[in-house]
């Protein structure tokens, strides 16, 4: 029985009727990873025993009669910034090479609670820093539509494992697009929740007032599964929102008539390129047959919210980040004195992406420039803050390309202010806090591109809606990568 | 703004960074080109505008002052670089 | 010759002081002083990757109290801070603490040298958790190869108090920080308990020409643990300055460490040292509103001040001196209250209290707070004096019993046969044997000698083993020796 590719709700029902167990089920998983990631590189640990355990306590649950919720029994993985006890958890950093965290991560005992089966922990940029999983400490993960080519990042191996059918679905962290700009290049729907829908506890931050946790699925109906087992208010977070969390599954319905859709003119500017441009106004076209009424607009700061954005993350990543000493936990160089190996620890066991923005962030929060970085970048999120709020008011979703371009070629980007620009359509986003999937809009020369849709505070569930009206009615989610085609 | 090396050399002191010259060189140059892309901030008037520190507004999350337990000793040394006699060992402070 | 000779000190302290809550300020970790080193900790307060911090409220409640007993603006809207620096105690090297957005500020509190009184002022108050200990592995922390961190302290909530520089001699300084001391300890604030470190001072200290109205260079000296500390090194500090003034040399501004064996303040400047805080607003935190109701709630719960307590006992007739004695002492205080319930005469209970009971608490090394007599217990015997049933002589006696047996001073009378003889017939028969067997004195009274009675008096007291009404042996023996 091949099960690589199902859905959750197919693989569930598979499990309830018992035509595979979950160790079956769980090792053909297993078997599948073995052989692809000798290309894929998705995985920074594999975690077959304790997964096998997993599948076992299900398994009896199952023989004993028990009633079983959806995500029960199936594997998954995790991106490596999420914290799980007794398992190394290593932010793709030399740093926590070793880290064997104490405590399970808010999602991941929800997770565990719900009886997912963890099979790994995968591959990101270093801390979460890039947009294309090149900065991990260890090795860059590949495109599964293009080996070639990057998975984007920093959730590069949430996204290619689930691209590449190692898992169905995944848990990614998104600061700045980290999300969605790898499901765009990959080909599969990511979410980034409101900023306090998902517990951030156990989450190793990055930028705290922008990241947050969200999944990556084939369908859209699988993403509303995954987000149903792990949203709602954790009183260890003290920025988790206490909110009446939907059963997000509700809003899947084939039905956008009358939705107004708003088109940001903002997110066809500079950069944007050419073939990106015609898919996306391919699915405008589709809403448009499907009944949603489509409408420019204009969001006057966007151009300000990639400056701010990389003057905030890197300040609190400056402060964040600084608990890495060699102390307590982590890596210790060996150096004469505290002072000396603390600065040595930092030296060797960070890479360039992230020193580099420990630095700018260190510089923009320092004695007499506060005022001009920081602060000012603080106010120009209050100015993308309302103009989305004031956009939001007319319009019931925001629609623009997730990326400005397709998936690039390994090591083609090297300078960091190019880098930096790919993140243009997916920063302002997580500056103002809101919810914003990405999903297949369409291909181009045989690679995905990636459409984004922005909605209001906690309307997630509106999001779903029009992603799975448009996926249902294109069907782009059915299409593989060639490398999978070929093992058939 | 212009950063200067000096700058950076007090800024990696600050971040406890011990930087090699070819790192300061390219840092100077890389921080610079990026406050570069910054100064467009200064086109916008932000002269009334209040700070975002939080994307969404909440206030007063407070828990109740109920101990909770701790973690066993040795879990909370379970990643100590070098522990001793139950504490966390360092090099030499001064 | 001294600084004042020449110079004025302007002083300003910053006290931290522990707030007494259960759990830390971030987490659910005991506060418990002693445990075990690294015993008192969890993934939030070691700072580990991915923890979060989240507000224990009972730490607001005392903040809030503690404004409100040192007369401070409470504010409506407050927040926290991120200040950032590397410190092996201090876990994430960063201290979540308040900057800008304090949740106290503009009090005061009266402080009162020689009978002078002034309003010593208090420039803010703010939370902020503490650090952790580094146990040095040599004598001191240049002497050692190595240390060790234990982060049990790691998260304790702490109130900073910055007062102004109001204080212009070593005694405003000392009085401005007992008088502090004993609003926190009396509001229930914190337990205060100096031994433990609950309370430390940072002083800043400088100098001027007599007359000067500016302020000179400042030194800061940190962590002082005690009144005396603060005292002795406030007066080496005054006189070194002046040393350095007197020769036309500038006093440099920078933080300096007091060195308790050698009494002295040294330098604590490094080269590698930069300091710049980079205070920015804590994104793992949301901020605070604090309504109206929430201060009145708080005000209501806030006991009677030494100050207002001063006054009182003033009013009940005590000196100043007596009344600062007694509210010296909050379990002394709140002793002498529940004495007063049942027997109001304060310089009475005053008298016993600072006295007697005092005494015996001393050379028992105990304290108010656990005294074996209960104020109900003293307040009886007070009662019992008063009837005449013992005589204040005896009461020392009775006192002493009740401190050692716990029991009440009527069962220890009957008990001992402390009751006084009022009995005249069965007086009468002691004194007439007394004047049998004295008969040199017998006659010397009758001769005029008037201090024979009192001799006679004593032998009587000596036969009823002090237990005779001495009003009683009076009134008779005059009658016999008409």
């Amino acid at each position: 029985m091949k099960t690589v590719g199902k859905s959750l709700a197919e693989l569930h029902k598979l499990l309830v009727n018992k035509e595979i167990s979950s160790v079956e089920l769980t090792r053909e998983y297993l078997d599948h990873i073995r052989e692809y990631e000798p290309k894929i590189k998705a995985f920074i640990t594999i975690t077959e025993d304790e997964a096998l355990k997993q599948a076992e306590e299900v398994d009896k649950a199952i023989a004993q009669g028990e009633e079983i919720g959806p995500l029960a029994g199936i594997p998954m993985a995790l991106k490596d910034n999420l914290c799980t006890e007794g398992i190394v958890t290593t932010c793709a950093s030399q740093m926590l090479r070793d880290f064997n965290p104490p405590y399970d991560a808010t999602v991941v005992s929800r997770l565990k609670a719900a009886g997912a089966v963890l099979v790994g922990k995968l591959n990101m940029d270093e801390f979460a820093m890039g947009s294309s999983t090149e900065n991990s400490g260890y090795f860059p993960t590949a495109n599964p539509w293009d080996l070639s080519r990057v998975p984007g990042g920093s959730s590069g191996g949430s996204a290619a494992s689930v691209a590449a059918g190692e898992v169905p679905y995944s848990l990614g962290s998104d600061t700045g697009g980290s999300i969605r700009q790898p499901a765009a290049f990959c080909g599969v729907v990511g979410l980034k929740p409101t900023y306090g829908a998902v517990s951030r506890y156990g989450l190793v931050a990055f930028a705290s007032s922008l990241d947050q946790i969200g999944p990556l699925t084939r369908t859209v109906e699988d993403n509303a599964l995954v987000l149903n087992a792990i949203a709602g208010h954790d009183p260890l977070d003290s920025t988790s929102v206490p909110f009446n969390k939907p059963d997000y599954t509700q809003f899947l319905e084939n039905n956008v008539r009358g939705l107004k859709i708003g088109v940001p003119k903002e997110f066809f500017g500079l950069g944007l390129k050419q073939e990106v441009a015609a898919v996306i106004e391919q699915a405008i076209k589709t809403f448009e047959q499907l009944g949603a009424k489509i409408e420019e607009c204009s969001l006057p700061h966007m151009e300000y919210a990639l400056p701010a954005y990389y003057i905030i993350a890197p300040a609190e990543c400056s402060s964040n980040l600084a608990r890495y000493d060699g102390v307590s936990y982590g890596y210790r160089a060996e150096a004469d004195g505290m002072i000396e190996m603390c600065k040595t620890t930092r030296a060797k066991a960070f890479g360039q992406e992230v020193k580099r923005r420990i630095m700018l962030g260190t510089y923009a929060l320092s004695s007499g420039y506060y005022d001009a970085y920081y602060l000012k970048a603080q106010k120009v999120r209050t100015l993308v803050k309302q103009d989305f709020e004031r956009v939001l008011a007319q319009y019931d979703i925001l629609l623009s390309p997730t990326t400005p371009t397709v998936a690039y070629k390994l090591g083609e980007i090297s300078d960091p202010v190019t880098c930096y620009m790919g993140d243009v359509y997916t920063i302002p986003v997580n500056l103002a806090g809101l919810p914003a999937i990405s999903l297949p809009a369409g291909f181009t020369d045989g690679l995905p591109v990636g459409m984004q849709l922005i909605g209001n505070y906690f309307a997630e569930g509106l999001l779903y809606r029009a992603a799975y009206v448009f996926e249902q009615n294109t069907g782009y989610y059915k299409e593989i990568p060639g490398l999978l085609r070929e093992a058939d | 703004m212009k950063i200067s090396q000096q700058e950076i050399e007090h800024i990696a002191l600050l971040a406890r960074l011990k930087l090699t010259p070819e790192e300061i060189n390219l840092y100077t140059e890389q921080l610079n080109s990026i406050l570069e892309c910054f100064d467009m901030l200064n086109r916008i008037d932000t002269t009334n505008v209040e700070p975002t520190a939080h994307a969404v507004e909440l206030y007063n999350v407070l828990r109740e002052d109920e101990v909770q337990p701790s973690l066993p000793r040795e879990k909370a040394l379970q990643n100590a670089p070098q522990a001793e006699d139950g504490f966390f060992k360092v090099p030499r402070i001064v | 010759m001294s600084y004042q000779d020449k110079y004025e000190m302007v002083c300003g302290v910053e006290t931290h002081v522990e707030l007494a809550t259960k759990t830390k300020i971030f987490c659910g970790c005991t506060t418990e002083f002693g445990g075990e080193q690294n015993t008192h900790v969890c993934p939030v307060c070691l700072g580990l990757p991915g923890v979060l911090p989240v507000l224990n409220r009972e730490v607001v409640n005392l903040a809030i109290k503690a404004g409100l007993a040192l007369n401070c603006e409470i504010a409506e809207f407050t927040k926290f801070d991120r200040k950032n620096y590397y410190y092996p105690d201090l876990p994430k090297n960063y201290q979540t603490s308040q900057y800008d957005l304090p949740i106290c500020k503009k009090g005061w509190v009266e402080i009162e040298v020689i009978g002078k009184s002034k309003k010593g002022g208090i420039t803010r108050a703010h939370m902020e958790e503490d650090a952790g200990k580094l146990v040095h592995s040599g004598d001191s922390i240049t002497a050692s190869d190595s240390s060790g961190v234990d982060y049990n302290r790691t998260g304790v909530p702490l109130l900073e108090i910055v007062s102004e520089p109001d204080m212009r001699s070593v005694d405003e300084v000392i009085a401005y920080l007992q008088e502090l001391v004993q609003i926190l300890d009396y509001a229930g604030v914190s337990d205060c308990r100096m031994e433990q470190g609950s309370v430390r001072f940072d002083v800043n200290v400088s100098l001027r020409p007599l007359g000067s109205k500016d302020f000179g260079t400042r030194t800061e000296i940190k962590n002082l643990n005690s009144f005396t500390a603060v005292r002795r090194c406030l007066e080496y500090e005054t006189e070194r300055q002046a040393a350095v003034l007197d020769k036309g040399e500038k006093v440099i501004q920078e933080t300096r460490t007091w060195d308790e064996n050698q009494g002295v303040t040294l330098s604590l400047r490094t080269k590698e040292e930069a300091h710049d805080y980079r205070y920015f607003p804590e994104p793992d935190l949301v901020p605070l509103k604090i309504d109206r109701d929430w201060v009145e709630r708080i005000r209501a719960t806030l006991p009677e001040l030494p100050a207002a307590k001063r006054e009182r006992l003033k009013g009940l007739g005590l000196s100043a001196y007596e009344a600062g004695i007694i509210t010296s002492n909050k379990a002394m205080a709140g002793y002498f209250d529940q004495v007063m319930q049942k027997y109001p005469e304060a310089k009475v209970v005053a008298n016993w209290i600072m006295g007697d009971l005092s005494a015996l608490l001393n050379a028992g090394n105990q304290s108010f707070e656990d005294c074996p007599v209960k104020p109900y217990q003293l307040a009886d015997m007070l009662l019992m004096i008063d009837k005449g049933e013992i005589s204040g002589k005896i009461a020392k006696t009775v006192l002493e019993e009740i401190y050692s047996s716990g029991k009440d001073p009527a069962a220890i009378v009957k008990e001992k046969g402390l009751v006084q003889i009022k009995d005249e017939g069965a007086l009468e028969k002691i004194i007439s044997e007394v004047l049998a067997n004295n008969p040199k004195s017998v006659a010397d009274y009758r001769g005029g000698k008037e201090k024979a009675l009192g001799f006679l008096v004593g032998q009587v007291m000596k036969a009823t083993q002090g237990k005779a009404n001495p009003e009683l042996v009076n009134k008779i023996l005059k009658e016999k020796l008409k």
